[in-house]
């Protein structure tokens, strides 16, 4: 059975069972951190299994909306090397916060193109994007930018989740990221200036409602 | 509300249409072997990324936890599966399901694909998804459960 996600699309397809599950998309069970409420998707998609005919969807009861609107209230790293870029100086002062997520989740979605000891390389590289140097020239050949700025963004966001203490909700900490951080204000030049280029692909810099 | 724009601007893309559902009855729940397939894009460390609507798959076994996200699209959530796989991978809530027999168990391997495919979607319907239905089969899955992202 299917945890559909865009109802739209689970219409046309018509999968056999399908419960749609209208939560933010990223999170198909619904809340990170709680298992009893990911049960109870689980509970109502595996009941899909008692219909007799199909196709079947049904939707589950309870909506989550994302957070988007209400970035993370999250404390940014003070200037501690006027040498440095901002931007770099921010991710270095982040370091502690992302190795606590780190130890705390078991995990890390960083490592696509760079580590956590990579970090400031890519900003290095982002920062001549941004600059309105050509992708190559920055470091970034053959579309690999699109896996950096995941890397940067997952960074920012665990640390982000070290420094709140809890999980954020969906969507809050990319828009901390992007309203409040000046790795954020990089990545946003650097999409401007690649959509600027015409290159094709700007538009997965950023999520599009950025 | 970003999800809500993005919907929106998805919601009449073109997907594959069929004119008729295959549609079978499982064995009661308590018997069946589970398997999460999802089209987050998931991956291990060392693994080749996953390229522009790349329709291949990968394989994940049973205790496998050590599993980043690694789909290329801005346009979602990462932040949920960074602090509990499970919000996409629901392999320890299976688990759970299994040791309180509410299913009869949890399948040897999992799966992941990429979501964002093109829309005839030939590759995965003619080679890829047989492929990965074959492991599924041979490994005595009754049920799976797609999560999306």
């Amino acid at each position: 059975m299917v945890i559909s996600v865009l109802r739209n699309h689970t219409e046309r397809i018509r999968p056999p069972r399908a419960l749609h599950c209208e939560f933010p998309l990223g999170r198909p069970l619904g809340v990170p951190g709680e298992p009893a409420f990911q049960r109870r998707v689980l509970d109502a998609a595996f009941g899909l299994l008692k219909s007799k005919e199909g196709p079947v969807l049904e939707d589950f009861p309870e909506v989550i909306e994302d957070s988007a609107d209400e970035p993370l209230s999250c404390a940014i790293p003070p200037r501690t090397d006027e040498s440095l870029a901002p931007a770099i100086d921010e991710a270095r002062g982040l370091r502690k916060a992302y190795n606590r997520a780190l130890e705390r989740n078991g995990r890390t979605n960083v490592g696509r193109l760079a580590d956590a000891d990579g970090i400031e390389g890519l900003l290095e590289s982002l920062i001549k994007v941004a600059n309105g140097e050509d992708l190559k020239e920055a470091g970034f050949p053959s579309g690999t930018i699109i896996e950096a700025t995941k890397d940067l963004m997952s960074y920012y966001e665990e640390a982000a989740s070290a420094l709140v203490d809890h999980i954020p909700a969906a969507r809050a900490a990319e828009s901390w990221f992007f309203k409040e951080t000046a790795a954020g204000a990089v990545l946003l030049e650097a999409k401007a200036k690649l959509k600027e280029a015409e290159w094709p692909a700007w538009m997965f810099i950023t999520s599009m409602n950025q | 509300m970003a999800d809500k724009a993005i919907r929106k601007w998805v919601a009449d893309r073109p997907v594959p249409e069929f004119d008729s559902t295959p549609f079978v009855e499982a064995p009661p729940l308590s018997e069946c072997t589970v398997a999460i397939v999802t089209t987050a894009g998931l991956r291990r460390d060392g693994d080749t990324g996953w390229g522009k609507q790349d329709a291949s798959f990968r394989v994940f076994e049973r205790a496998e936890r050590d599993i980043k996200l690694g789909h290329p699209s801005p346009n979602f959530d990462r932040s949920g599966y960074a602090a509990d796989m499970n919000v996409v991978y629901p392999i320890d809530r299976l688990e759970e399901m299994a040791a309180e027999g509410i299913i009869g168990g949890v399948a040897p391997q999992h799966l992941t694909f990429m979501g964002a495919q093109d829309e005839t979607m030939n590759t995965m319907r003619m080679d890829t998804g047989p492929a990965a239905a074959k492991i599924l089969k041979d490994g005595g899955v009754n049920v799976v459960i797609l999560t999306p992202v």
